[in-house]
């Protein structure tokens, strides 16, 4: 075999024609790091048995920059956003499919930890990938590596976790620190490298829901607040569910090289984005059997009672501030931009 | 977090507001002008509005250099990276501000100019230096806070000889447009919530003049809420005991003469323009600053030969009204409805520091 030079060779346009060289590739390296029955079969769909209950499916686009960050890359996170949509419906993920847009040029070497970062990924949460695809695009048209993965699960009877299904007098639950992955990525980004200890808080949290539900299935919502973050994620719950919310600022749990690193840049941890975290809203009366069990969990340990869901027309998202006044929480407009001065 | 938590301490706050409600009294009312956006964006991020009595209401100011940057300047700017290929640095608030003609950085970036958003001047020296074959300018805006980080960029780049780096300069000054609101007297102000970071610059005596004219009691408050609730009340007190002093609450970076070094920077590298055009207060006679003649090769507005762009606002925007104090930003027809941050009409709207915004984003439960 022709081989695969990882070390010094990079992404080729025929690397995405579908003849030898696409083979080559898939074989050396994809399967390589991806390996399990199914994908080994290298078929153009994989088939399997399904447990009773309801099928479940969402799928996420990966764009990140840079590819690499503290604590993760874009190769796990691929892994661990798609699995944490698949459990905000309560559901155990069963199988993932990845789909890679490649750029021209792009070292085989930086693919090769990627997706080796994705393999790892995978089996710690024991969701395997079993299916995928691989298409290269011109050098100048990608930005080095695009992943779009797919994650289908089971949904046991009786649990039906929705976004608006939140009433008021319902409690509202953080998983644990806001704003850890997006100040992780800042601070790696090009033009805006500053010294922190911080990592992205990347993580799959399916099993942390297995446990939640499992004490409380009748969870009425659960969403991982990432892009946006928490206050987009609120937002949204309320308009979905026609309900007003009620947070506490000094409840909500910031980590204190979030809160300087927001401070400096003129940016809010709460529209900061977090690739580790799950906000749930359930029955008031369930809200301190579930944050013992969370608080059991690695994932969960900093859980916190943030606030509570209201009546209001207006669907506002109301925060009692540390220093004692109130304010509204409003969507993010656009992106969220450093301030001048 | 240490130098933040303490101005941000919720029991002190409580024993600052009892004071201003047992001190203010009730047979009159108290306009205060917040004169910075720094100083609306804290009132309405934590809340100060709650804590004070009804009879107290705070007025906001022009002190928003996104805000005050008529949209002639931005359409300029757009003209200058279109036509001149030029690769354009800028701040990242200035990128969605829309023109008369609803165009924006933000949209001339989609449609192929390169411009970049940018933390600091010496960003848009790294890129003049890392990409020799371009021209590189900055298009720099704000009161006295940035101008000194502007100046020192043209010094380094007159004395590494870069050819190929420009300003296209827009810092205003704080005193004219300060005096232009009292003299008019129409926002019918009791006292001002003076700037902070400006007057490290240009220190707490450049207002003693338009205050003793214009009999205004004034000081100086920085931009944690314990600054602005604490400046409140010493506000309450100057105008309860018929003073109209200027006072220094920012004791921790303010001095009365500023920072010597960056004002001889800032008078090595600009001049006064005799006249500027202000968003929202028109144009004032010696208000802005402009490159003079001994770094006039770096002026982007003679290196490409800019022209004058006049562009009317938005038609039903009060931008002007709110930043000369004469409206507060629900008065406006387009407030919430066609202006809102994902679709600003104004600059109001867009600058996380515009009055319009913080009223949106934090204040529309009230």
């Amino acid at each position: 075999m022709s081989g695969l030079d990882i070390k010094n060779g990079v992404i080729e346009m025929a690397h995405g024609s579908g003849g030898r060289t696409s083979a080559t590739l898939i074989e050396e390296l994809f399967i390589r790091h991806l390996d399990n029955d199914l994908l080994r079969q290298g078929n153009d769909a994989s088939a399997f048995d399904v447990p009773a209950g309801r099928i479940v499916i969402s799928t996420d686009a990966h764009v990140v920059s840079p590819l690499f960050f503290p604590g993760g890359d874009i190769g796990s996170l691929s892994v661990h956003g798609t699995i944490n949509d698949v459990a905000t419906s309560g559901a155990t993920p069963l199988y993932l499919s990845a789909s890679f847009i490649l750029e021209e040029g792009y070292p085989l070497v930086d693919l090769d930890r990627i997706v080796a970062s994705m393999a790892k990924a995978s089996r710690d949460a024991g969701v395997p990938v079993v299916t995928g695809d691989t298409k290269v695009v011109e050098r100048g048209k990608g930005d080095g590596v695009f992943i779009s993965t797919t994650g289908i699960g089971i949904l046991p009877e009786g649990i039906h976790i929705s976004a608006e299904r939140a009433e008021p007098g319902d409690a509202i639950i953080i998983s644990g620190f806001i704003g850890d992955h997006g100040i992780a990525i800042l601070s790696s980004r090009e033009g805006l490298e500053f010294e922190t200890t911080m990592l992205s808080d990347s993580a799959a949290l399916h099993t942390l829901v297995a446990a939640m539900v499992e004490i409380a299935p009748d969870i009425h919502c659960l969403r991982d607040p990432t892009r946006g973050g928490l206050a987009t994620t609120l937002n949204e719950l309320a308009r979905q569910s026609s309900v007003g919310i009620r947070i506490n600022e000094v409840e909500i749990p910031v980590r204190r090289q979030v809160k300087a690193a927001c401070e400096l840049l003129g940016l809010d941890p709460l529209y900061i984005a977090n690739e580790g975290k799950m906000v749930c809203i359930c029955p008031e009366a369930a809200a301190d059997k579930l944050l013992a069990v969370m608080h059991q969990h690695t994932l969960g340990q900093d859980a916190a009672k943030i606030g509570i869901v209201t009546e209001d027309d207006a669907h506002l998202v109301i925060m009692q501030t540390a220093f004692g006044g109130q304010r509204v929480v409003d969507w993010l407009a656009g992106e969220q931009l450093p301030r001048i001065c | 977090m240490k130098y933040i938590d303490e101005f941000r301490d919720r029991e002190t706050a409580q024993t600052f507001a009892e004071l201003i409600h047992a001190e203010t009294r009730s047979d009159r009312t108290y306009r205060l002008m917040e004169f910075c956006g720094g100083h609306t964006h804290a009132i309405f991020r934590f809340g100060i509005v709650d804590l004070m009595p009804d009879n107290l209401q705070f007025v906001h100011g022009p002190g928003c250099p996104v805000c005050v940057l008529p949209a002639g300047r931005i359409e300029a700017t757009i003209k200058l990276a279109e036509e001149h290929d030029v690769i354009l640095c800028t701040y990242a608030d200035l990128m969605r501000v829309p023109t008369g003609k609803r165009d924006s950085l933000h949209k001339a970036k989609a449609r192929g100019a390169d411009i970049r958003m940018i933390y600091s001047p010496t960003d848009a020296l790294a890129i003049a230096k890392n990409n020799p074959e371009s021209q590189v300018v900055f298009f720099a805006i704000g009161f006295e806070t940035t101008t000194p980080p502007t100046a020192a960029v043209l010094n380094i780049a007159q004395a590494i000889e870069l050819k190929n780096f420009s300003v296209y300069c827009n810092h205003v000054l704080t005193p004219p447009a300060m005096a232009h609101i009292l003299s008019s007297g129409e926002a019918k102000i009791d006292g001002i919530l003076g700037p902070s970071h400006v007057s490290t610059i240009i220190g707490s005596d450049a207002y003693k003049s338009c205050c003793k004219q214009y009999n205004m009691p004034l000081v100086i408050a920085g931009f944690e809420p314990l600054d602005v609730i604490q400046s409140t009340l010493m506000l309450v007190r100057q105008i309860n005991e018929g003073r109209a002093e200027v006072e220094n609450q920012y004791t921790r970076l303010v001095t009365s003469s500023g920072n010597k070094k960056a004002q001889a920077l800032m008078n090595e590298v600009f001049e006064l323009r005799p006249q500027f055009e202000w968003r929202g207060l028109g144009q004032l006679p010696e208000s802005a600053l402009r490159i003079n003649n001994s770094y006039s090769d770096f002026d982007a507005e003679k290196r490409f030969e800019m022209q004058e762009i006049t562009s009317s606002d938005i038609k039903g925007c009060i931008c002007p009204a709110v930043l000369s104090g004469l409206s507060n930003p629900d008065a406006c027809a387009l407030f919430g409805t066609a202006c809102t941050p994902e679709d600003p009409k104004g600059a109001c709207m867009v600058s996380s520091e515009g009055a319009c915004a913080a009223y949106y984003a934090y204040g529309r439960h009230r």
